[in-house]
């Protein structure tokens, strides 16, 4: 019988630390595997965040550098101007990118620095035990929001991607989702088209992945998944925001 | 058969994802523990056979399942 499916080989073979059911192992499989397909084990640099997916650099074969928390964007930005034959992208959860991380992130894609930012937005503060994050949705439970998010207190919920998507150096801005596996399937091909922008040189791309974290909202795994499809999608509503080179080949 | 999975049982923690998405139902929860002390799930070509989709691998968050087609 032909083998079909596989581990790649820009995965380590270990175990992931993740809890059971978590999508930051799924989208760390996605991301290596773009990686092997476009052929760029040897020339690929990641830089992982602050949070769950701190030790991001256990599971990816390829080099990888760590960011102080929310600095992804200015790590990447150094490693790409010394070596920018190089694919560098930087592993962001929610907090990291879209709390602390605002001010580089976004100055980064004004730049039009040529990374790649993956963005997985759990709603929630995944690694300190979920708290409530800038992108928690209006209404949902958190350690430190137990009636809810009530946008009057705690303001609304921050559509980041879009925000990145306004500005001049960005190439390619996308959000995509893991809800169940045909969504899986269509992520790889976004993180594949974001790689592309930055190796054509294109400018500063970003992928924002919406990611279940069954531990931190108490559900079980397949609670989860569902959640994602049923509640994020609707405030985050997946999509192409910017595609320069379609752009470009519209004109 | 036209296709079958291979669950490496101590990469399984158990969240029953491949149970979930499998079309044809042939992923099965047990309660056998693995070292981890996860309740590993089974593949049970008995209820239909495998198509060697991939969903199940797809979705599995550890990449804990290979797939084999005819």
């Amino acid at each position: 019988m032909k083998k079909v499916f596989s581990r790649t080989r820009a995965l380590k073979p270990v175990a992931f630390h993740y809890c059971p059911g978590c999508g930051h192992s799924i989208l760390h499989r996605l991301v290596a595997e773009v990686i092997e397909e476009m052929d760029l084990v040897d020339r690929a640099i990641g830089v992982p965040p602050a949070g769950c997916a701190v030790l991001a650099y256990f599971y990816f074969d390829v080099d990888m550098g760590e960011a102080p928390h929310g600095r992804g964007a200015a790590v990447a930005t150094g490693i790409k101007r010394v070596l920018p034959d190089r694919l560098v992208f930087t592993y962001q959860g929610d907090g990291d990118i879209a709390a602390i991380g605002t001010a580089e992130t976004i100055h980064a894609a004004n730049r039009g620095e040529k990374i790649t930012a993956i963005f997985v937005n759990n709603a929630v503060y995944g690694m300190t035990g979920g708290q409530m994050a800038p992108t928690s949705v209006v209404g949902q439970v958190t350690t430190t929001s137990p009636k809810g998010r009530d946008p009057s207190r705690e303001g609304f919920p921050i559509n980041f991607t879009e925000l990145l998507a306004q500005i001049k150096g960005t190439a390619f801005a996308a959000r995509a989702s893991l809800q169940d596996p045909a969504h899986v399937l269509k992520t790889k091909k976004i993180i594949r088209k974001a790689f592309e922008a930055q190796m054509k040189g294109l400018g500063f791309s970003v992928v924002e992945v919406l990611s279940p974290c069954p531990t931190n909202w108490k559900m079980s795994p397949p609670q989860a998944f569902r959640w994602v499809k049923e509640e994020m999608v609707k405030h985050y509503p997946l999509g192409v925001f910017k595609d320069a080179e379609g752009e470009s080949l519209a004109d | 058969m036209a296709g079958k999975i291979v669950i490496n049982e101590e990469l399984c923690k158990g969240c029953a994802l491949c149970v979930e998405f499998c079309p044809r139902d042939l992923i099965k929860p047990t309660r056998r523990l693995n070292a981890k002390g996860y309740y590993v799930v089974i593949f049970d070509p008995d209820g239909g056979e495998c198509t060697a989709c991939t969903l199940c691998a797809v979705i599995c968050p550890e990449v804990s399942i290979e797939v084999y087609r005819e």
